[in-house]
């Protein structure tokens, strides 16, 4: 086992022709707490994807934990982002939280007695506990939120992958859930997808941005030049106050 | 009342009400799906193009629902991988299969004796002429379809509420697409017997889309959408004796007045 958790060399992926991604290169360490920043149609929920091995890049390698994605996706939560969900589907938030214990254990019939502590459990950590029974029709875009991550942390993964998990929250419960980022991420690695840099950046030790390759990788304040060169000059600096 | 004692006397009501009932079970098992999938189209496509299959079997004197249940589980197939492979023509792809498949069957059914009873009875369903092997084929499938979702169920819902997750979790979803689409052709075939393939999207969709007004898990969608789909067909077996009515579209009637007085319902006392 190496301390890298992510690594990603010389990455090229394109769709129907068009170049979505250009020579991605970057090394995530265990326990890192990452950003992902860009502008809207930069590439980062494909970047994610790749990692998740839902698309195939035409070149490069993504490892993980020092072995080949194939071998390792298993130790990776996902939560997608919130918007593309069918929240009309009848199913209850235990339900949906057990999913993340698919592909673990037995394939016949339903889910054991330990996937449900599990479950139990992840809930608790998530303060959903008491919506167990809910359907997820009944819950607020912040609750739900919280569904989707309790679902990837029953995977007991090593890695997080969080895709723009704030975009439909308020700001008070932004910060909550953050705050809960910050302790799951005291066990394991985090990459969080999202367009608010200076909301993420008192979270974070590494901010990657990304515009189709990357701009920027290191753990050194985002300053406005950074911001420029990704968002092409448009974007006005707001001082977070804290 | 006249039903009644047809009912406790003659065979041929007593198979018509079993039929409904068993049919009722694979439409509340694979209904629930489709509604919550809304792949009603697909399921369409399905459905119709089966009438090719049966066309086929008639003439060659082979029992048109084998003939059916072949074609069923061909057009899942092709449907599905279209669906999977080749998103964006997916929509006139499964027209054209849906078209072709009952043009095929309209030229080997005119091609055969009784031409017009048979195309009707295909078309629209005949409950009152359901043999017991008819009915034997409809348990088989029945407890074919039941396992099948009892075994895979977690798989299955997984696969329905969010595809990209269960590929990261490991799932062969391709394959279990294609196993959902293929319970769907098994049910098509159980309902058509009951009321042909033109109503057959009513009676898979409609009790499960009425269910899903009331329940909060699949699972109970299914229970309650198998209950109200014996209703359905029994309350329009009923309906339809004395009048002399097509028991069929009798039966569509009745679950399409349902679902249109629970929508209602449903709209001034919304289910959270």
């Amino acid at each position: 086992m190496t301390d890298i958790a992510i690594k990603i060399t010389d990455l090229n992926f394109s769709f129907e022709k068009l170049s979505i991604l250009e020579n991605i290169s970057m090394l995530i360490e265990q326990g890192d707490f990452v950003g992902l920043v860009g502008p809207n149609g930069g590439g980062k929920t494909t970047l994610l994807k790749l990692i998740l091995g839902l698309y195939k890049a035409q070149s490069g390698i993504i490892e993980i934990f020092g072995q080949p994605l194939k071998q390792q996706r298993k130790t990776i939560g996902y939560v997608p982002q919130y918007a593309h969900f069918n929240s009309d589907f009848p199913i209850s938030v235990q339900d949906t939280v057990l999913q993340g214990r698919l592909g673990i254990g037995s394939r016949l019939g339903g889910y054991s007695k330990q996937d449900k502590s599990i479950a139990q459990k992840v809930m608790r950590e998530t303060e959903i506990i008491d919506l167990a029974n809910r359907s997820i029709q009944s819950l607020s875009g912040g609750q739900m939120q919280r569904v989707l991550v309790a679902r990837a942390l029953a995977t007991e993964p090593k890695i997080l992958l969080l895709d723009e998990p704030t975009a439909n929250i308020d700001q008070r419960a932004e910060k909550d859930i953050f705050d809960l980022f910050k302790s799951i991420n005291e066990r394991m690695t985090i990459l969080i997808i999202s367009h608010d840099i200076g909301f993420v950046s008192d979270y974070i030790n590494k901010v990657f941005c990304l515009n189709k390759t990357l701009v920027c990788h290191d753990a050194s304040p985002v300053t406005s030049d950074t911001i420029n060169t990704l968002y092409g000059g448009h974007v006005h600096e707001i001082h977070h106050h804290h | 009342m006249e039903f009644f004692h047809t009912l406790a006397t003659q065979a041929f009501l007593q198979n018509a009400l079993l039929g409904g009932i068993l049919a009722s079970i694979g439409c509340g098992l694979t209904g629930s799906f489709v509604v919550v999938n809304r792949i009603g189209y697909m399921a369409g496509g399905i459905a119709h193009s089966v009438l090719g299959g049966m066309g086929i079997a008639y003439y060659l004197g082979l029992n048109p629902f084998v003939g059916a249940l072949i074609a069923a589980l061909l057009a899942a197939i092709i449907i599905g991988t279209i669906k999977l492979k080749w998103q964006h023509q997916e929509d006139t792809t499964i027209g054209a299969i849906w078209a072709v498949g009952m043009a095929i069957g309209i030229i080997f059914i005119s091609k055969s004796d009784g031409y017009n009873t048979n195309l009707m009875s295909f078309l629209f369903g005949n409950i009152l002429i359901i043999s017991d092997e008819q009915l034997f084929i409809m348990l088989v499938l029945d407890i074919i379809t039941l396992i099948f979702v009892a075994v895979f169920y977690k798989q299955l819902i997984a696969v329905s509420f969010d595809m990209e997750f269960a590929i990261v979790r490991g799932i062969h979803v391709n394959l279990f697409y294609l196993l959902l689409l293929c319970l769907i052709a098994i049910t098509v075939v159980l309902l058509i017997q009951v009321v042909g393939l033109i109503l057959v999207i009513a009676l898979l969709t409609l009790p499960a889309a009425i269910a899903k007004q009331y329940v909060h898990s699949i699972g109970m969608m299914m229970l309650l959408a198998s209950f109200l789909g014996m209703l359905f067909t029994s309350t329009g077996l009923f309906i339809s004796y004395e009048p002399d009515l097509p028991a069929g579209a009798t039966i569509i009637l009745v679950a399409g007045l349902a679902y249109f007085i629970s929508s209602i319902v449903r709209s001034w006392r919304p289910f959270k």
